[in-house]
């Protein structure tokens, strides 16, 4: 359960999630549902999956995103990025059909205190500005990041990084992150 | 424990994140995630931009309302389903628990290369390679990668060589152009997480490897 002082203070869809994991609030998880359905849907059209696919798969994050809301920790990500990772598990799980490997998980915190309310609030707010710094980007520099992170799961060509240049996008994807760091620093 | 030294550079974790590095190396990640919180830290940081992106698609891509629909219906058959079909092996001793999923939940099965060293094979594709090697402290590391990127993580005891010591959670990133002979260090055996994208030649890895430990 959160402190009092936080609630209704972080993003909409972390406040949803919250509720799903706290009170299993069925209202709450349509609003997810209602939020995520189409930028999943979109996340999966981009990464040349089928729509019939991309349904199932949309259903599926959102099941697992039920499932294991018991796992959230919004100290830690918001529900964007905890729905996106379970997104990407789900994807490799699917179109590679292997298992991807996961780092171990953390114990969660058994009680959340007050210091967990201050970054749980702190990363809401940098968060949101990293958004806003995402949407301030040159459209291919934003374009490059989306197509890193939600668009095919191509493999990297790593053995290019010994030795030779970084590629285009790559050197790209650095630059949108690079700078994304100066806007955040900016409005820190 | 001593605090990590070498660490996953940051492009390689961002082709983790983004779920585009090989499954080879994303064990060794994952395993370097488990016991490193910097990394992880930084892994995190790049699913935090990942969500923004996700978060900014334009949402008209609307779902048919049956899918909404059928998904709500799903939740109380879902809720009543065993917490997790496979489940994720735990940890156990020194091997995080993406290494006991490569492992299958088992004890690894060496097999002996000789000289005292033996190696597990975990995950072998055309998209490389990973296994367990176990050296015993004073050896030379089986040389395992050929013009590939090899990928070495310490699991247990220590392996140095010119570039540096290489301790529990260490990771080398091999330049294949890198003339180094890592020689494991007196004491407990050094058990590391190898992966490599170069192809596996079975018949012939073993002579090489052998050749290679007996010019020591
Ligand atoms: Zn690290």
């Amino acid at each position: 359960m959160e402190p009092e002082a936080i609630a209704g203070a972080l993003s909409p869809p972390t406040e949803w999630l919250i509720a799903v994991r706290d009170r299993r609030d069925r209202a709450a998880f349509g609003k997810l549902f209602d939020h995520f359905a189409p930028r999943l849907t979109a996340m999966m059209l981009k990464s040349g999956m089928t729509r019939a696919m991309a349904d199932d798969l949309v259903q599926d994050v959102l099941l697992t995103a039920w499932t294991k809301a018991g796992q959230f920790d919004p100290s830690r990500a918001q529900a964007s990025a905890w729905i996106y990772r379970i997104a990407r598990n789900r994807q490799i799980d699917h179109l590679r059909r292997e298992r991807r490997p996961l780092p171990d998980a953390l114990a969660l915190p058994e009680e959340a205190d007050e210091t967990d309310a201050a970054q749980t609030l702190a990363l809401d707010q940098e968060a949101r500005a990293l958004r806003a710094a995402l949407e301030k980007l040159a459209p291919e520099q934003r374009q490059m990041i989306e197509q890193s992170f939600l668009g095919d799961l191509t493999h990297t060509e790593i053995r290019e990084r010994t030795g030779v240049p970084l590629g285009t996008i790559k050197s790209r994807i650095r630059l949108g992150l690079e700078r994304l760091r100066h806007e955040l620093k900016e409005l820190r | 424990m001593p605090p990590v030294q070498h660490h996953i550079p940051e492009d390689i974790v961002q082709a983790y994140v983004s779920g585009r590095l090989p499954h080879a190396f994303a064990v060794v990640v994952a395993a370097h995630l488990s016991l490193c919180d910097a990394c992880r830290a930084t892994a995190e940081a790049q699913e935090a931009l990942a969500g923004a992106a996700l978060d900014a698609l334009p949402s008209d891509a609307a779902p048919d309302a049956d899918l909404r629909a059928r998904t709500l219906a799903a939740l109380d058959s879902v809720e009543a389903l065993p917490r997790e079909a496979m489940p994720i092996p735990a940890p156990a001793g020194i091997y995080p628990s993406a290494v006991m999923a490569e492992l299958g939940g088992r004890p690894p099965r060496w097999k002996s290369l000789g000289a005292g060293i033996r190696q597990t094979i975990l995950t072998a594709g055309p998209e490389g390679s990973v296994r367990l090697l176990y050296i015993p402290g004073g050896k030379a590391v089986p040389d395992h990668g050929h013009n590939g990127l090899e990928m070495t993580m310490v699991l247990q005891g220590a392996f140095q060589d010119i570039t540096g010591k290489y301790a529990r959670g260490d990771v080398q990133v091999g330049d294949p152009d890198l003339e180094h002979t890592p020689i494991a260090m007196e004491g407990e055996a050094c058990i590391c997480l190898a992966a490599t994208d170069a192809p596996l030649r079975f018949n012939a890895l073993v002579p090489r490897l052998l050749q290679r430990v007996f010019r020591i």
